[in-house]
C-alpha cells in the first residue's frame, strides 16, 4: 500500500468538509450518536463519552441506524443498570441493535431468570478453578511454543500469530473441539459478531445465517457423540449431561445461540485484550521498564489491560416498564445501552482514569466483565491466559516494538484489532 | 441492629452494627471490611465474598442454594462451613454472628 501526497491532501479535505463525527464537541448535543461503529474503528470514540459523561450522562439518541436508544456512560449508573435485571431485561436483545427476526438464537446471556440461571449453570464447571489449575501447565506450555515461534527482529502481525492461535487453542480446549479444526471457531466467532446489529454492513443477515448454520451441523456432530460418552468438562459434554439442557439440541436454534455465546465469550474478548496490553505498553514505555524490573506485578497490570481495553464496548438492556432514571424518563420497551468503555474511563471512580498505569490500586475495580447475574463467566480464564501470555513474554522479550498503527475492527461491540505490527527484541542472556 | 464480626486471614477482626435487611456481604463492603470484594454486587455470579461461618451459627445462617453450590466450585480452599455472603439474609436473628474470611477472594 503506498500513501502517495495526492491521496493525502485528498484526505485531508474529506476530513475537514465530511467529517465532522470525527469531533464530537462541535456537533450539537442532542444529535450525538455514539453507537456508530466508524467511530470505534477509527478510535475517535473516547471524546464523544468524555462530552457524554460532563455533560449528558444518560443520553437520548433518538434516531440512528438501530433505532432510538439511551446511552449510560458513567460507572456508578452502569452498575445500577447491570443491578436491576427485574426491569433492565437481557430477553433476546444484548446488543445495541435488535437481532434478525427471521434468525432467532436465543442464549443464556440473552435471557432472565430462570432460564438464564440454569444454563449458566450448567456451563459454568468447564470455567471453574478446578478445570483451571489442571489446565494452566497446558497453558503455559501453548503459550512457550507460539512464543519461541516467533520471529525476532522482523515486522509480523501479532494479532494473527499470538493473540488469535492462543484464545483459538484455549476454546478448543474448553470445547473438547478437534484441534485440526480449531481455525473455524475464530471463523465463526466474527460471522457471529460481525452483524449489522453491531454496526458491520459488510455483510448482510443472509450470508451471516448460512455460515452460523454451518457451525450448528458440525456442534450437532460432537453434542451426539458426548452424549453418548460420560460426562466431561467440556462445555458441549456438560450440556449434553445436565438435566436442565440435555435437550437444548432438540431447540437447535438455542443449542446455536448458546455456542456463539461461549465462542464469542471466549474468543473476541481476551483475543483483543492480547493485543491491548501489547500496544499499551508500548505507549507508555515507563510501565513497560517497571513491569520489566518488578514481575510480580503481572497479576495488576492483567486488570488494568482489561479496564484499558474493554474488549467489549458495551451491553443493551430493554426497559420493562417505564421507570425515571437519573431525573431522565425511560420507558417501557427502550434500548438502554450501558456503555462499558466510558464507565471505565469515568475518572469521578476510577482516579486518572485516562492513563495505563499497571500498578493502579483497585485495578480490578473496572466493569469490562459487567456488573450484576450476567458478570462475565470465563473471567478467570481470560485473567489467567493473560497473566501467563505476560509471564512467558517477559522471560524472552526485551521489548515488544509496535512498528505501525494497529487496524481496529468496526464494530461498536467489539473493540477490537485486526492487525498490529510488531518487531520482537530478545532478551540479551 | 445485629452486631456481625468479620475476622481476617491474619486475626483482624471488625466489628459492625448494621440494621437488619441486606446481606452480610452488604454489611462488610458499606462497612469497609476489608477482604470481601463481592465483584458482581450481591448477584451470585462471582464467588468473591466467600465467608467461613462460626459452627454454632451454621443452622441459623441456613444453607446453600443450588446457585450458590455451583459458584462455591469458584472459590478456593471451600469447607464445609463455606458461604456466600451475599446470599445470607441478614436477619435480626443473627445478631452476634462470627465469620472469618479466607486469605483471598481470587
Amino acid at each position: 500500500m503506498s500513501y502517495g501526497a495526492t491521496s493525502e491532501s485528498v484526505d485531508v479535505v474529506a476530513e475537514t468538509s465530511k467529517e465532522a463525527w470525527r469531533d464530537p464537541w462541535s456537533l450539537p448535543l442532542e444529535s450525538l450518536d455514539p453507537a456508530q461503529a466508524i467511530l470505534f474503528k477509527e478510535n475517535v470514540h473516547e471524546e464523544y463519552f468524555r462530552r457524554l459523561r460532563q455533560e449528558d450522562p444518560v443520553h437520548y439518541t433518538p434516531e440512528s441506524e438501530f433505532g432510538a436508544y439511551w446511552s449510560i456512560t458513567k460507572y456508578n449508573d452502569i452498575v445500577a443498570i447491570d443491578s436491576n435485571h427485574k426491569v433492565f431485561s437481557s430477553h433476546e436483545n444484548i446488543v445495541v441493535g435488535d437481532v434478525d427476526p427471521n434468525f432467532k438464537t436465543p442464549m443464556f446471556i440473552a435471557q432472565d431468570p430462570p432460564i438464564h440461571d440454569v444454563q449458566r449453570r450448567a456451563a459454568q464447571p468447564a470455567v471453574a478453578p478446578t478445570q483451571l489449575a489442571d489446565l494452566e501447565a497446558l497453558i503455559r506450555e501453548r503459550v512457550s511454543k507460539i512464543l519461541d515461534e516467533l520471529p525476532v527482529g522482523e515486522e509480523f502481525n501479532w494479532v494473527d500469530r499470538v493473540s488469535i492461535e492462543l484464545t483459538t487453542q484455549m476454546l478448543a480446549t474448553l470445547f473438547d473441539f478437534p484441534f485440526e479444526d480449531r481455525h473455524l471457531l475464530p471463523y465463526w466467532s466474527d460471522v457471529a459478531t460481525a452483524s449489522p446489529s453491531t454496526g458491520r454492513s459488510d455483510i448482510t443477515f443472509e450470508e451471516r445465517n448460512v455460515v452460523l448454520q454451518e457451525c450448528l451441523a458440525y456442534f450437532a456432530k460432537l453434542w451426539q457423540e458426548r452424549k453418548g460418552q460420560p460426562r466431561k468438562f467440556d462445555f458441549i459434554s456438560l450440556l449434553a449431561h445436565d438435566k436442565e439442557t440435555e435437550n437444548m439440541l432438540d431447540n437447535p436454534m438455542e443449542f446455536l445461540g448458546n455456542l456463539i455465546l461461549l465462542i464469542v465469550g471466549g474468543n473476541d474478548t481476551t483475543r483483543n485484550s492480547m493485543t491491548g496490553g501489547v500496544l499499551q505498553l508500548s505507549r507508555n514505555p515507563d510501565q513497560w521498564e517497571k513491569l520489566k524490573a518488578n514481575p510480580e506485578l503481572v497479576s495488576n497490570m492483567v486488570s488494568e489491560i482489561i479496564r484499558y481495553q474493554t474488549p467489549l464496548g458495551h451491553m443493551r438492556r430493554t426497559a420493562l416498564e417505564d421507570i425515571e432514571f437519573q431525573g431522565k424518563q425511560i420507558k417501557k420497551g427502550d434500548r438502554v445501552v450501558m456503555w462499558y468503555i466510558s464507565g471505565n474511563r469515568d475518572d469521578e471512580v476510577i482516579e486518572d482514569a485516562d492513563a495505563f498505569k499497571i500498578d493502579r490500586a483497585n485495578a480490578r475495580r473496572h466493569v469490562s466483565f459487567g456488573f450484576g447475574i450476567h458478570r462475565c463467566m470465563g473471567n478467570r480464564v481470560a485473567e489467567m491466559q493473560l497473566r501467563i501470555l505476560w509471564e512467558e513474554a517477559l522471560k524472552r522479550f526485551d521489548k515488544i516494538e509496535v512498528v505501525g498503527e494497529p487496524e481496529r475492527v468496526l464494530s461498536n461491540f467489539v473493540l477490537g484489532y485486526t492487525h498490529l505490527p510488531v518487531v520482537l527484541h530478545a532478551k540479551q542472556a | 441492629m445485629p452486631k456481625i464480626t468479620f475476622i481476617e486471614f491474619d486475626g483482624t477482626a471488625h466489628e459492625v452494627d448494621v440494621p437488619a435487611g441486606g446481606s452480610v456481604m452488604e454489611a462488610a463492603v458499606n462497612n469497609s471490611v476489608p477482604g470481601i470484594d463481592a465483584d458482581c454486587g450481591g448477584a451470585c455470579a462471582c464467588a468473591t465474598c466467600h465467608v467461613f461461618v462460626g459452627e454454632q451459627w451454621l443452622d441459623k445462617v441456613g444453607s446453600r442454594s443450588d446457585m450458590e453450590q455451583s459458584m462455591l466450585d469458584f472459590a478456593e480452599n471451600v469447607r464445609d462451613n463455606s458461604r456466600l455472603s451475599c446470599q445470607i439474609p441478614l436477619t435480626e436473628e443473627l445478631d452476634g454472628l462470627v465469620v472469618n474470611m479466607p486469605e483471598a477472594q481470587h
